[in-house]
C-alpha cells in the first residue's frame, strides 16, 4: 500500500512531468518486463510498512529470515570464496590447472567430471566411447584420484566435486586420498552436489531411479554427519534449471521444493533435521537481469528460513540458513564476439555479490565454444577479485536492501515461488511432480518462449541478433587429446592388474548384500571398496544391478 | 528380390519405405497391398488408447519386454495428433519406447494424424497389414483416445486396451461415450496414486449398467503401475486369454470380417466420391453453384439432384 | 498430398542437456514438419536403427560435450550399414568451427553452432527438399 500523500503526489507527477515527456518521446516499449516476464513499473515507490514487517521480512543479516545474508558481517568478515569449476582430460592434467589456479589466487578447488564418470561408467565401457575427459577429468579408480591431489593438502583446501548419482564413491575416494595424506576426516571441508532429483529435471546424469538415489543420499547425510562434519552432504541446485530455461521464479521454486524433498526424505530415515540440516548447502544461477537476481536471492533465503522453521520445526538457526554456491550464466554467454562474454560474467557477478554467496564460479570468456583456456579463466578469475577489491559493494551488508525496486522484486518473486510449492505440495511432493513430468513441463513452455523472443528480436542479444560483426572462426580453444580413452584404459587395466581382485570381490559382495537391506549404510561399504581400488564402474554396476536405472519421462 | 518380396523377409528398410507409401497414399500402395495381402491374418493386432498423460506408451514398453521373452515379433504403430495449426507433430511416445530400438525383433513406427486422404483410419489399416505381412506376431495400435477418428482407427484391432489413470474424476463420463463402449479390457495405470480404486469402481459400475452382448461375461479391470513395472503380466494375460477366446467363439473371425467390411464400404465411399466430384469437375463448378443457391435461384436440393441425375443417366448410357 | 518432411531429432553419448534438442522439435512441428524426438543417451546404434524405421528424411543430432567427432561420424556410418544413406544428417552444439570441415568429410551435411537463428535449420531443410 503507498503511503497517501506519495500517491497523490504521484498522479500530479504523471500529469505535470510526465505527460509532456511522453506525448513527446513515447517509451522504448509498451511494457517493461524482467529477464524472467515479472512486470517492470516506471518508477517504484515507497510502500507503508510497520517497524514489525521490517523486522520479519527484511530484519538483519545473520538472523532469521536471513534476507539480508546468512552472517552478520558477510564479506566485511570475510569475502566469498572464488571456486572456478576445473577439471578436463587426465587427472594429471586437472592437477596441474589446480596448483595453478590456487596459485593465481583461488580460495577453493571445483571438480569437474567427465560424463562417464558422473554417469557410473569406467572409462572402457561402451558408453564412454568419445567421451572420456571431455567435460571434466576422468576418474575411474582411487589411483586417479591420488594423482588428481597430489601435492594438494586436503587439510588445507576445501574441494567442491560436481558429483551427484556415483556422489558416494567420489566422496569415498576423497577420503581415502586424505587418509593417505595423513589427514583425518573430520578435518575435511568441501561439498558433493549430490542433487539427484535436480538430474531427473534438467542435467540427465541420473543412474537409479528416485526412491534408491534418496537413500543413498540420506545414507551420505547420516555419515557425514558422524564422520565427516564439516562436510557440506549437498548443494541442492538451481543453477541447471535456470540454465534449461527456467525462469527466475522456477529457479527459486523448484530448487527449495527438492530440498523440501530430501528434508523430508532424511527426517522419514529417522535423521533429527537439526543434525543434518546445517550441512545443506544451495547452488544458483546468475544470469542477466541484475535487480530481478538480487532479489531472488533474498527470496530465497526468505523462503528457506520458513520453511525449515515453520514446516520442519527446526531450532538451530543454522538450520534455517541458506547458504549457496553461483554460478554466472552459462546460457547468457555467446560463441558471437567471446569477449563481450567477460562484460556479461562481470555483470552477473556483480549480482551474485549484491546478492550475498558464500561462493562463486565465474565462467569464461569461450563458454559457448569449449573449456576455457587458461588465460580465459584467469580472467574470469580476475572479475571476480576486482569485483572484490576494487568495487567497494563488499563494505557494506546487502546495499540494495530498502531500494523500492528491488524490495517489491524480492516480494513478489518469494510470493509466486509459494504458489509453486503449494502445487508441488499438491501433487505430492517433488518426486512425483517430476514423475508426472508437471516441472519439465513448466521449464520447456517458457524456454521455448525465451527462445521465440530471442528469434524474432524482441530479445535482444548484443553479437547474436543485434550489432553483429561478421567473424572469423576463434583462434584459440582447448582441445581434449582424443587419444586420452586409451590412455585411461591402460591405467585402469594396469590398476586391475595390481590390486587384490580376491578383496575387490569381496568387498563388491559386501556391498551388493548392504544394497539389499534398506536400513543399511552404504557408505562405510563404498568406502571399503574404493581402498581396495575397484573402480567406479565396478562399484555403480554393482548397484544398478540392485537399484534399477531410472527411466526419463520425458514432456514434450 | 522385388519390393514386396523385401517386406514379406522383413527387411526393415522396405518395410519402414512400404509404411511411408501407405501413409502418404503413393500411387504404388494400391500395388503394394495387392501383392502383400495374403501374407497378412497371422498378426494379433492390440488396440491401447486412453486419455493422455495416462501412461500408455510406458505400459506399451513393458508389454513389449513380456512379449518378446515369449518370443514374440512385436510391431509398434503410435499414432499422435498433428497441430490443427502448423500441420506438423512431435512423435513423442516412441521415446517411451527407446530402450527396444536395437532390438531386431520390435519395430516402432510412429504416425502422425495429419488430414490423411480417406482418413487416418485408412492409412492405419493399411500400415498394420504391412507390418502383419512382415512377419510381426503382435502389432500394438497406440492411439489417444479423445476424438472420432482414435475411435475409428481402434476398430482395426482385434482387441482393445483403455487405459485410465486417477486423477480424472468426473472426467471418465466426459470421455466420449463411444470409447467405453469399445474396451475389451480396462487399465487403471498409475495404480499406486491416489483414487485409483475410486477410478475401478467407475469403471466397473459403468460396465454393470451396460449387458455384455457377446459373452455375457464380465470385462476385466486390471490395475497397473507402469512406474513400479507392476500388473504387467496380469495384463498380458488377459490380452491373451481374451484372444484366445474370441477365437475359439469364432468371434475374432466375426470381427475380422465386419473390419474387412467396414474398410470396403469405407474405400468404396472415397473412391465413388472421389469419382463423382472428378466427374462433375466440382471444385471449378461450386463457386458458380453456391451464387445461385444465395441469389435464391436454385434450392441446394435442386442443385445436387441435377448434377447427380447427369451422373446416373450418363451411367445408364454408357 | 505433399510429403510430409520427417525429422529425427536425437542426442548420442553421454550428454543430458536437452534444452536445445527440445526447442528444435518444437519449432520444426511449428514449421509444419514431423519430428520424432529420441530423448537423451541414445546410442549411433539406436538412432540409426529409429531413423530407418520411422523413414525420415533428416536426422538431426544434438551434442555439447564435445565428443560430436566420435559420434556424428557414428552416426552417419550406422545409416550406411542399414542401408540408409539418402537420411540426411545435420547436428548442433557445442562445435568448435575447426571441427566442422572434417564433420561434412565424414557425411555430416551442415552444422549449426550457438546462435543460429532457428530460421537457418528451416531454410536448410527445405533446400534440401527442393533438390530432391
Amino acid at each position: 500500500m503507498s503511503l497517501k500523500k506519495i500517491e497523490e503526489k504521484k498522479k500530479e507527477w504523471e500529469n505535470g512531468t510526465l505527460k509532456p515527456v511522453l506525448d513527446k518521446y513515447p517509451e522504448r516499449k509498451e511494457s517493461f518486463s524482467t529477464g524472467s516476464w515479472l512486470p517492470v513499473e516506471r518508477v517504484t515507490l515507497p510502500e507503508e510498512f510497520s517497524e514489525e514487517e521490517f523486522l520479519s521480512k527484511i530484519g538483519f543479516p545473520g538472523e532469521f529470515p536471513y534476507t539480508r545474508g546468512v552472517q552478520p558481517t558477510m564479506y566485511r568478515g570475510r569475502l566469498w570464496t572464488m571456486r572456478q569449476y576445473a577439471g578436463f582430460g587426465t587427472a594429471e592434467e586437472s592437477n596441474k590447472r589446480y596448483k595453478y589456479l590456487l596459485d593465481q589466487g583461488q580460495t577453493g578447488l571445483s571438480v569437474a567430471f567427465d560424463l562417464p564418470t558422473q554417469i557410473g561408467y569406467d572409462s572402457d565401457s561402451d558408453y564412454a566411447v568419445g567421451e572420456v575427459g571431455k567435460v571434466g577429468v576422468a576418474i575411474d579408480t582411487l589411483k586417479d584420484m591420488e594423482i588428481l591431489f597430489g601435492g594438494i593438502p586436503l587439510d588445507k583446501v576445501s574441494t567442491s566435486m560436481t558429483i551427484n548419482a556415483p556422489a558416494s564413491v567420489l566422496l569415498a575416494f576423497y577420503i581415502a586420498v586424505a587418509e593417505k595424506q595423513g589427514v583425518s576426516r573430520d578435518k575435511l571441508r568441501g561439498t558433493i552436489q549430490n542433487d539427484i532429483l535436480k538430474e531427473y529435471i534438467a542435467r540427465g546424469t541420473y543412474i537409479f531411479p528416485p526412491k534408491p538415489s534418496l537413500r543413498l543420499i540420506t545414507n551420505i547425510f547420516e555419515f557425514c554427519s558422524r564422520e565427516v562434519p564439516k562436510w557440506n552432504t549437498i548443494s541442492i541446485s538451481g543453477y541447471h534449471i535456470r540454465e534449461a530455461g527456467s525462469t527466475a521464479v522456477q529457479e527459486v521454486a523448484f530448487t527449495i521444493a527438492d530440498g523440501i524433498e530430501y528434508v523430508k526424505a532424511a527426517i522419514n530415515a529417522g535423521l533429527d533435521v537439526d543434525k543434518f540440516a546445517g550441512r545443506l548447502s544451495f547452488f544458483f544461477n546468475s544470469y542477466n537481469d541484475l535487480f530481478e537476481e538480487v532479489a531472488k536471492f533474498r527470496a530465497a533465503r526468505r523462503i528457506w528460513a520458513k520453511v525449515m522453521k515453520e514446516k520442519f520445526n527446526a531450532k538451530n538457526p543454522g538450520s534455517m540458513k541458506l547458504r549457496f554456491h553461483t554460478q554466472t550464466g552459462g546460457s547468457t554467454l555467446t560463441a558471437q564476439q567471446p569477449d563481450n562474454n567477460i562484460v556479461r560474467v562481470a555483470i552477473q557477478t556483480l549480482a551474485a555479490v549484491l546478492g550475498g554467496t558464500q561462493s562463486l564460479h565465474t565462467n569464461s570468456r569461450d563458454e559457448a565454444l569449449g573449456l576455457p583456456t587458461e588465460e580465459s579463466v584467469r580472467i574470469a578469475l580476475r572479475t571476480q577479485q576486482i569485483v572484490a577489491h576494487e568495487s567497494g559493494v563488499t563494505d557494506t551488508v546487502d546495499p540494495l536492501a530498502g531500494s523500492y525496486y528491488v524490495e517489491s522484486l524480492t516480494d513478489k518473486i518469494e510470493e509466486q515461488a509459494w504458489q509453486y510449492l503449494n502445487k508441488i505440495e499438491d501433487l505430492g511432493g517433488m518426486v512425483h511432480a517430476i514423475e508426472a513430468g508437471f516441472v519439465q513441463q513448466e521449464i520447456q513452455d517458457v524456454a521455448y518462449r525465451y527462445q521465440r523472443e530471442i528469434e524474432s528480436g524482441d530479445r535482444v542479444v548484443v553479437g547474436v541478433n543485434k550489432f553483429v560483426i561478421e567473424e572469423e572462426g576463434p583462434k584459440d580453444i582447448l582441445k581434449v587429446d582424443p587419444k586420452l580413452r586409451q590412455v585411461q584404459m591402460e591405467k585402469l587395466a594396469e590398476v586391475k592388474k595390481n590390486r587384490s581382485n580376491e578383496t575387490v570381490e569381496q568387498k563388491l559382495n559386501e556391498l551388493r548384500e548392504g544394497a539389499k537391506d534398506p536400513s543399511k549404510n552404504l557408505m562405510p561399504l563404498i568406502v571399503d571398496a574404493a581402498k581396495e581400488y575397484a573402480s567406479l564402474g565396478e562399484i555403480c554396476g554393482v548397484l544398478r544391478e540392485e537399484f534399477g536405472e531410472y527411466k526419463e519421462s520425458i514432456v514434450l | 528380390m522385388s519390393f514386396s518380396e523385401k517386406v514379406t523377409q522383413g527387411d526393415i528398410r522396405s518395410i519402414a519405405r512400404a509404411l511411408s507409401i501407405v501413409e502418404n497414399n503413393d500411387p504404388e500402395k494400391e500395388e503394394l497391398i495387392d501383392k502383400i495381402h495374403k501374407f497378412c491374418g497371422n498378426a494379433v493386432v492390440w488396440g491401447v488408447t486412453g486419455p493422455p498423460g495416462a501412461g500408455k506408451s510406458s505400459l506399451v514398453d513393458h508389454i513389449i519386454t513380456r512379449l518378446r521373452k515369449a518370443g514374440k515379433k512385436v510391431g509398434i504403430i503410435a499414432v499422435d495428433p498433428s497441430s490443427p495449426f502448423s500441420g506438423g507433430a512431435i512423435l513423442g511416445d516412441r521415446l517411451r519406447m527407446q530402450s527396444h530400438a536395437v532390438d531386431e525383433g520390435v519395430f516402432i513406427r510412429s504416425m502422425a494424424s495429419r488430414g490423411h486422404l480417406g482418413g487416418v483410419s485408412e492409412a492405419t489399416g493399411d500400415a498394420v497389414k504391412v507390418l502383419d505381412a512382415a512377419g510381426y506376431d503382435v502389432i500394438i495400435l497406440e492411439t489417444i483416445g479423445v476424438g472420432q477418428t482414435e475411435i475409428d482407427v481402434m476398430q482395426i484391432a482385434d482387441v482393445i486396451m483403455l487405459v485410465l489413470v486417477p486423477g480424472l474424476g468426473d472426467e471418465i463420463q466426459a470421455l466420449k461415450a463411444g470409447i467405453m463402449e469399445i474396451g475389451d479390457i480396462f487399465v487403471v495405470n498409475k495404480s499406486d496414486k491416489h483414487g485409483a480404486d475410486k477410478v475401478r469402481a467407475e469403471i466397473e459400475y459403468m460396465l454393470s449398467l451396460k449387458q455384455d452382448n457377446e459373452t455375457g461375461e464380465k470385462k476385466p479391470v486390471i490395475m497397473t503401475s507402469a512406474l513400479k513395472d507392476e500388473g504387467i503380466d496380469e495384463l498380458v494375460e488377459s490380452m491373451d486369454f481374451f484372444i484366445k477366446k474370441i477365437s475359439d467363439t469364432g468371434d475374432l473371425e466375426r470381427r475380422r470380417k465386419k473390419r474387412i467390411e467396414l474398410e470396403i464400404r469405407k474405400i468404396l465411399s472415397r473412391k465413388v466420391e472421389e469419382a463423382v466430384h472428378y466427374n462433375l469437375n466440382l471444385e471449378n463448378k461450386m463457386k458458380k453453384w453456391v451464387s445461385s443457391v444465395f441469389g435464391k435461384e436454385n434450392s441446394v436440393y435442386h442443385i445436387v439432384n441435377s448434377q447427380f441425375g447427369k451422373i446416373i443417366k450418363e451411367q445408364k448410357a454408357k | 498430398m505433399a510429403k510430409k518432411i520427417r525429422v529425427l531429432i536425437a542426442k548420442p553419448g553421454l550428454d543430458g542437456h536437452d534444452r536445445g534438442a527440445k526447442y528444435v522439435a518444437r519449432a520444426l512441428r511449428d514449421a509444419g514438419y514431423e519430428v520424432i524426438y529420441t530423448g537423451i543417451r541414445q546410442t549411433p546404434k539406436s538412432i540409426a536403427r529409429t531413423a530407418v524405421q520411422e523413414d525420415v528424411d533428416f536426422v538431426g543430432l544434438s551434442l555439447l560435450s564435445g565428443a560430436h567427432n566420435e559420434l556424428f561420424p557414428a552416426v552417419v556410418d550406422e545409416l550406411k550399414k542399414n542401408g540408409a544413406d539418402d537420411i540426411v544428417v545435420f547436428g548442433g552444439g557445442v562445435i568448435p568451427q575447426e571441427d566442422i570441415p572434417n564433420l561434412k568429410k565424414k557425411g555430416v551435411q551442415a552444422v549449426f553452432t550457438p546462435g543460429t537463428p532457428i530460421k537457418s535449420v528451416i531454410d536448410f531443410i527445405e533446400e534440401v527438399r527442393r533438390h530432391k
